[in-house]
């Protein structure tokens, strides 16, 4: 039971990471390599404004997503506008824009052990036998709803099927009037939010530490390449795989290799099923 | 209305084939620039006889410039982008540890073994990224040296997070210069050859077209993986050189510096010109011993410019001398 309960927890975790990835690749394709740079910026700042400015925590929750939001409008806006469609430049300037903040964060004074944020209601309760934080919960019910919510967005909303449009052709989308750099700029600092919030969700558990930007990164990519890039669907499944894969190796072997094995099944993703799981690309696309 | 004319100079359509070189001027436009690159690199060891430290770090900027060949002839001679320099560089090390401590071999064949070894283990952990188009490669080049960190920390094998202690060094300072910069001088004109050879046409190929390629009857994926073996030996040279250096192989041969530093040079020095990623190491590793000081704040600075150079001068500074050097400008009416 134990492995269920947090088996589910942590794929709940993992698609929370992958979230904000998937949608700019799938809307924009372009890939947001500073995005675990911005997962850990939003924490930080939460944890700057409540502690140094003093300001209330659920205040401070709305700040810290805006302003990660408006760093990856930013970032679409000032950067990536000027290099759309050269995929080395910008693997490149992402990649660059990510490590400039992680380790800017890391001169700034981000290190050690003594930047956590609070838990949104402290305790634990006993579920089936097991003991289980409610914040870990609460992770699973906001993730859940945060789902949902996406799926209403894109399905529902103006702007969501705009980013749609794009997405399934950008041509057509444009002959309609949908700007493609504004619902760019839009899916950024959608992707961006996305990771702040999963941020807010994710780092009570543990330490704001500038690794977990690296991590929360490769989690997302390995993740997005198992369900299949730009497959929404596939990426929550492959989290679920990871995430049950994860637990099983950190109950039976042990935690040093948990990371392996997102590696390892990325590897024979790619060696069995290029596009993915769920990939909409199709293969011979892919597979030169 | 007014536009920028560029013509090429006189003295450079004559001297593009080699038999119309008829005064020594030309000889002198020819030679000039090759050979400042040549000298300069070969006398900085005479010339900082005396200053034992930044002969080390001339030493240590040579090992970034041959990553920054690999990543320059990857990136914008085949199209793969390597995010991951610092796992040639670990790898190569460790090789060559395993070689110079377990097997007790003289550094002369540790460095050429650990290079052939590193490439070839190297080509096929990436083999499986290498049929795909796209971001894959990019990515699991990032993941790799992160991964190797934890697998080495893990396992705890290959001496675990002390590294292996008791690599022989190299027997005199002029030998552990010379080595080294006359190994990027070899490799810096041997991958000129290779890229304008037919090989060298297939591979952009397959950058810039791979259906082109296929329909010609040429396997991608052989080809892609030939570049990453050559690219890979380089970046593995480097490696097994540094832990000879340092006589030691650990867990910081994977660090992060190793994959940046080599990236930002080749962007600042000129993408796809290979004396451009020279040029980029030698402004930028000088720099970074200036800089410190401010810790890890010099890979911020780094990342700025490299993002600053993409935005607003993608093509780097080699490019802009070349066409400085070859062509002159002058405004013509529209």
């Amino acid at each position: 039971m134990e492995v269920v309960l947090y088996g589910i927890i942590n794929s709940v975790i993992l698609s929370l990471y992958a979230l904000g990835f998937t949608l700019v690749y799938s809307i924009s394709r372009l890939p947001n390599f500073a995005h675990g740079a911005l997962y850990v910026t939003c924490g930080y700042l939460v944890f700057v404004i409540t502690n140094n400015l003093g300001l209330p925590y659920p205040l401070a929750v709305v700040i810290g997503i805006t302003a990660t939001s408006a760093i990856g409008a930013v970032i679409y806006r000032f950067i990536l506008i000027r290099i759309r469609g050269m995929e080395i430049s910008e693997i490149i300037a992402t990649y660059a824009v990510g490590l400039a903040i992680l380790e800017g964060l890391r001169w700034g004074g981000l290190r050690g052990m003594t930047f956590v944020l609070p838990t949104f209601y402290p305790g634990s309760v006993i579920l089936f036998d097991v003991s289980i934080d409610i914040q870990r919960l609460i992770i699973v019910a906001i993730g859940i709803m945060t789902f949902i919510g996406l799926y209403l967005f894109t399905h529902f909303s103006r702007i969501g099927l705009a980013l749609r449009g794009i997405a399934q052709d950008e041509r057509a989308a444009m002959m309609l009037g949908i700007d493609s750099d504004m619902t760019a700029v839009v899916s950024l600092a959608i992707g961006s939010g996305l990771a702040g919030f999963a941020s807010i969700l994710v780092l009570p558990l543990g330490n704001i530490v500038v690794e977990a930007g690296y991590t929360v990164l490769i989690f997302a990519i390995a993740v997005c390449i198992i369900g299949g890039l730009g497959s929404w669907g596939g990426a929550i499944i492959a989290s679920f795989i990871i995430g049950f894969a994860q637990i099983l190796t950190e109950k039976f072997l042990s935690s040093h290799f948990t990371m392996l094995v997102a590696v390892l099944a990325i590897i024979v993703t790619l060696l069995l099923k290029p596009s993915g799981l769920f990939g909409k690309q199709k293969e011979l696309e892919e597979r030169v | 209305m007014r536009r920028k004319e560029r013509i090429d100079r006189g003295i450079k359509v004559r001297t593009e084939g080699i038999y119309a070189i008829s005064s020594w001027r030309e000889i002198v436009y020819l030679v000039g620039p090759r050979a400042l690159l040549i000298i300069g690199l070969l006398s900085l060891p005479l010339v900082l006889v005396l200053a034992p430290y930044w002969k080390r770090v001339i030493n240590i900027m040579c090992v970034y410039a041959l990553l920054a060949l690999s990543f320059d002839f990857l990136a914008n001679y085949v199209g793969l982008v390597c995010l991951g320099g610092a796992f040639f560089i670990g790898v190569g090390g460790y090789f060559t540890a395993i070689f110079n401590v377990y097997l007790g071999l003289p550094f002369y064949l540790t460095i050429p073994l650990a290079g052939i070894c590193g490439a070839i283990f190297c080509t096929v952990l990436l083999l499986p990224c290498l049929p795909l188009r796209g971001v894959y490669f990019a990515i699991v080049t990032l993941m790799y040296p992160l991964l190797a960190t934890r697998v080495v920390e893990a396992f705890d094998i290959l001496g675990g997070t002390n590294g292996i202690t008791g690599v022989d060094s190299f027997p005199n300072a002029y030998l552990e210069s010379y080595a080294i910069i006359l190994l990027v001088l070899f490799f810096l004109f041997a991958m000129r050859r290779f890229v304008n050879q037919d090989i060298g046409l297939v591979l952009r190929g397959v950058k810039d077209n791979d259906q082109s390629v296929r329909a010609s009857g040429i396997n991608v994926t052989h080809m892609k993986a030939l570049a990453v073996f050559v690219a890979a030996f380089v970046g593995c040279l480097g490696g097994a050189y540094l832990a000879h250096l340092y006589m030691w192989a650990g867990l910081s041969l994977f660090a992060l510096d190793f994959s940046i530093i080599p990236i930002a040079a080749v962007v600042i020095g000129g993408g796809g010109t290979l004396v451009g990623a020279i040029i980029g190491t030698v402004i930028l590793v000088p720099l970074s011993e200036f800089l410190r000081f401010f810790g890890t704040f010099r890979i911020v600075i780094y990342c700025a410019a490299l993002t600053a150079f993409i935005v607003f001068k993608s093509e780097g500074l080699m490019v802009y001398a070349q066409r400085k050097y070859h062509q002159f400008e002058r405004w013509a009416k529209v």
